[in-house]
């Protein structure tokens, strides 16, 4: 039971959803450029706000007469914005950064260890 | 104005302006110009004004009641004591005439201000004025502002920074030290004050008060020069001696106030219109023909256990009120409470001793001299040492016949002890001090034995002479820098001034005049005093004795008093060196002598309408007039009226003695220290023992140093032991048992507790330490540990509930 062979269902989304996580964690476990690390973390958000899109079919919900099914539709959106923020705020630390080691390499800034 | 309301209004200005100036000059003191020498215009203007306004006060006095001439007096008293002569002893009783001068002498006496009033105990600030009263303002601020005048050039050095050769530093050089002529003027200042106070009061707690007041500024300036040994030594002698005739004046004033009930002199009557009666009209009231009566409180004071039975007794507070008064009179007649009236005189007595140097508690005067020369002229004259006189004389009509004697006895002896010791001082201060111990020793003696007129006077011609002769003694200290007599001699020449001033001083207090006639101030106080313990010794014939020692000190005081003169400024220069250096002193100091000799030529003088006795004459203390006709206690004891002495048949022979007397121990002085007939050196080697008893001052020091001091300050060792050996190590025993539990104390909390806490601090922090590590700043690593830990988490719970779900 090859899950490509199915007809597209919630298994896939989750699956496509899961990858883009791992990729994210892995982006940023494995990149000292901040950049790339900023970007690891747009795939972990995203991989999750694909989930939240997921798990917002009305087909899955018990209550789907009584709701309009938009709830993951709607966190999904601040998602998005809030990566999008977060990207600026991000940027901007990249750039102070930037400016006060003359790198973006991440195992550079490491001051405030114990 | 009315006389009334006038002489209360001036003497009081007159009292208050030394304190208002005293005040300005502790405040303002150094800042008073340079050095603070604007002060002593400040202290001299408040006492001149003094004098100024109690001149007026006098004149005003005078005006109203104006001196009667002594001659008619005499011319009255002569029939009567014709027919005294002829009854005896108890001539005073009946005779009319007697009576009609039992009126009590005018007074004007109130309360000014009410300080406290606890039940009956009223303390007030209040004034009693009479004759004696005035004169005695008078006297004092006048002589205080000749001393004032003086102190301007004897202080003079004060003014700058002064080198205490008297006083060495621990270094053993002498002392420097910043001048304090403002603190001189000051506490001159308070001591007028304090002496106008106690002339003015009007009850005798106020007396009391000034008379602690008096004998405090005493002590500051004896102890003016506090860096010297001596001085600080003089001036404690003066105030602990004080305090030992003062602890028996208290008494006295305790028996007197809880017998009578109030502490004022005359009656005074308040807003309601009620009059208290004062102690003088108590003592002798108008119903007794104002003889000296028990009162009724110090009866109930005598008996009072028979007064309680009486109250217990009775079923009403009335009845045993009659009862009581019935009682009274009873024992009036068997003299129940006459001793406490004796106590009573004795106490206030004892208190005048002390104040006024009498013997046995005459040794501080001659130490006082430690003080500043004006200092002591001030003290000497008309302060300190008056106060005791005139207090006894204030007191005078609550003096029983018995403490007359005792007065009489102790005036008799200070006048013959001091002026043998004078003889052979050679400090020309000391002479004079101890001059001073005898010629008030006469006004003590004259007081005991009914001359009071005559005691005073001689105390205002003696204030006088004395302050004429210190000041003068100081004029010849500030020329020389000694007080050595042996080193002086021919300053005559040198100081011209002082000399002929101290002449007149010597002439007053020895007594010249041409007998029977005029003669210096001295001459006729001394005259009355003989006279009146002439006719004492007549009435009492036990007591003739006291007259002529009296009659002796009088020629012993002759020859001290020139050979202090005739070794002071006749003959050679001793010493060329202090010769040489001896100049006249400056005019502020030589006109206050001048002006003080003036008063000691003439203040004896019987001017009709201005003199002396004649204005004492109106202040005499009730019932007094007449004498103490009979002792209760010693039966031959007649202490008779003091115009009897001015009769012609004692008074005729006794000048002549009390001349004779001067003249002899004047031409003595002359024999040994002028002609040198006799050389006092073989005289001295001679009589040797009379000589070291004598030098000596009779071993009074050396006899309170061994029955009182040395006793004391052994107590105070054995006290000091018993603290150290006993108290102190109690409470060293004490604070070393704490000390030790603490330790113990200090252990447990070290050991056990601190090891507790410390034991978690320390867990805590190595805690930390093995964590800290895991901080890596590695933000890769996060990374990886946050996804590493958040599978571990999901794993562990997925295990856990499979384990769970296992059955």
């Amino acid at each position: 039971m090859f899950i490509l062979g199915q007809p597209v269902s919630l298994s896939h989304y989750l699956v496509v959803g899961a990858i883009l996580f791992v990729c994210g964690i892995v982006c940023m476990a494995t990149k000292r450029n901040a950049i790339g690390v900023l970007m690891g973390v747009e795939l972990v958000l995203n991989g999750a706000a694909v989930n939240f899109v997921a798990f917002s079919c009305p087909f899955l919900r018990a209550d789907s007469h009584l709701a309009l099914g938009l709830d993951g539709h709607l966190i999904t959106l601040f998602i998005i914005v809030l990566a999008a923020a977060e990207a600026a705020v991000a940027l901007a630390i990249a750039l102070c950064y930037y400016n006060t080691h003359a790198t973006i390499d991440v195992d550079e800034g490491d001051e405030l260890k114990g | 104005m009315e006389l009334a309301t006038l002489l209360p209004l001036l003497l009081l200005l007159a009292w208050l302006l030394p304190l208002a100036s005293f005040t300005v000059i502790v405040f303002a003191g150094p800042r008073l110009g340079r050095a603070g020498h604007k002060a002593g215009y400040i202290a001299t203007g408040a006492i001149g004004t003094s004098l100024v306004l109690s001149l007026i006060a006098l004149g005003s006095w005078l005006w109203h009641h104006p001196i009667v001439s002594t001659h008619h007096d005499e011319a009255a008293v002569h029939g009567e004591a014709d027919r005294h002569g002829e009854t005896g002893n108890h001539e005073e009783h009946e005779t009319p005439e007697a009576h009609g001068e039992h009126a009590s002498p005018v007074h004007f006496t109130d309360d000014w201000y009410t300080l406290a009033e606890f039940g009956s105990l009223k303390l007030t600030i209040g004034y009693y004025i009479d004759a004696l009263t005035l004169g005695m303002f008078v006297m004092v601020s006048l002589i205080a502002t000749c001393i004032h005048v003086y102190s301007f050039g004897y202080m003079h050095e004060e003014l700058e920074d002064v080198t205490d050769p008297l006083a060495s530093t621990s270094s053993g050089k002498p002392l420097v030290r910043a001048g304090r002529f403002h603190r001189f003027y000051q506490y001159l200042s308070l001591f007028c004050f304090s002496m106008l106070g106690l002339v003015v009061a009007g009850n005798i707690a106020m007396v009391f008060v000034f008379w602690e007041l008096v004998g405090i500024c005493s002590y500051l300036l004896i102890g003016f020069y506090i860096e010297r040994k001596s001085a600080s030594n003089a001036a404690n002698k003066a105030f602990i001696v004080n305090r030992v005739g003062d602890f028996g004046m208290i008494i006295g004033l305790m028996v007197l106030f809880g017998g009578l009930g109030t502490f004022a002199f005359g009656d005074i009557e308040d807003a309601n219109g009620t009059v208290h009666p004062g102690i003088f009209s108590q003592v002798r009231p108008d119903e007794n023909g104002r003889e000296l009566t028990v009162p009724d409180g110090l009866v109930r004071m005598a008996a009072a256990s028979q007064m309680d039975s009486i109250y217990e007794s009775m079923p009403s507070a009335e009845e045993a009120e009659i009862q009581i008064a019935q009682r009274i009179t009873e024992l009036r007649k068997h003299n129940t409470g006459y001793w406490l009236l004796i106590l009573a005189g004795l106490g206030i007595f004892c208190g005048c001793v002390g104040k006024s140097a009498q013997f046995p508690l005459h040794v501080w005067l001659p130490d006082a001299m430690e003080g500043p020369t004006p200092v002591s002229a001030l003290i000497h004259a008309a302060t300190m040492v008056a106060a005791g006189v005139y207090l006894v004389g204030r007191f005078y009509p609550v003096f029983a016949p018995e403490v007359l004697l005792v007065i009489a006895y102790v005036g008799c002896a200070t006048l013959f002890m001091a002026a043998t010791i004078a003889i052979t001082a050679t400090d020309i201060k000391r002479v004079l001090a101890y001059s001073t111990v005898s010629q008030l020793g006469y006004m003590m003696f004259s007081l005991g034995v009914g001359g009071w007129a005559a005691g005073l006077f001689h105390l205002f011609t003696h204030a006088f002479f004395k302050s004429l002769l210190f000041l003068c003694s100081g004029s010849v200290i500030h020329a020389c820098h000694t007080n050595e007599m042996p080193e002086m001699g021919g300053l005559r020449k040198k100081m011209p001034w002082t000399a002929w001033t101290m002449l007149a001083g010597c002439l007053a207090i020895s007594g010249a005049g041409i007998p029977l006639l005029y003669g210096l101030s001295g001459f006729h106080s001394k005259d009355s005093i003989l006279a009146q313990a002439f006719s004492f010794g007549q009435r009492s014939p036990s007591q003739a004795w006291l007259f002529w020692v009296a009659a002796a000190g009088a020629a012993i005081t002759a020859f001290y008093m020139f050979r202090l003169w005739f070794m002071t400024f006749a003959g050679k220069p001793r010493n060329q060196r202090v010769y040489d250096h001896a100049h006249e002193s400056p005019a502020s100091m030589y006109v206050p002598l001048v002006i003080l000799a003036f008063f000691a030529v003439t203040a004896g003088w019987p001017v009709p309408g201005l003199n002396l006795p004649g204005l004492l004459e109106q202040a005499r203390p009730v019932g007094t007039a007449e004498g103490f006709p009979g002792s209760v206690e010693i039966a031959s004891l007649v202490v008779p009226a003091e115009h009897l002495s001015h009769l012609d048949a004692v008074h005729r022979p006794v000048s002549m003695i009390a001349s004779g007397a001067a003249v002899t121990g004047f031409l003595i002085a002359v024999l040994f220290y002028l002609v040198r007939v006799f050389n006092p050196e073989t005289v001295r080697r001679a009589l040797w023992p009379v000589h070291a008893f004598l030098i000596h001052k009779w071993f009074f020091d050396e006899l309170y140093d061994l029955v009182f001091v040395k006793p004391t300050l052994l107590l105070a060792q054995v006290a000091g032991a018993l603290d150290r050996l006993v108290i102190d190590r109690l409470a060293d025993g004490s604070a070393r048992f704490c000390v030790a539990v603490a330790r113990i104390d200090d252990l447990i909390d070290r050991l056990v507790v601190d090891r507790i806490v410390n034991g978690l601090g320390r867990l805590t922090y190595g805690f930390g330490q093995r964590l800290r590590p895991l901080q890596s700043g590695l933000l890769r690593q996060y990374v990886v540990m946050i996804a590493v830990s958040t599978v571990a988490l999901f794993l562990l719970i997925f295990f856990y509930r499979n384990m769970t779900l296992l059955p």
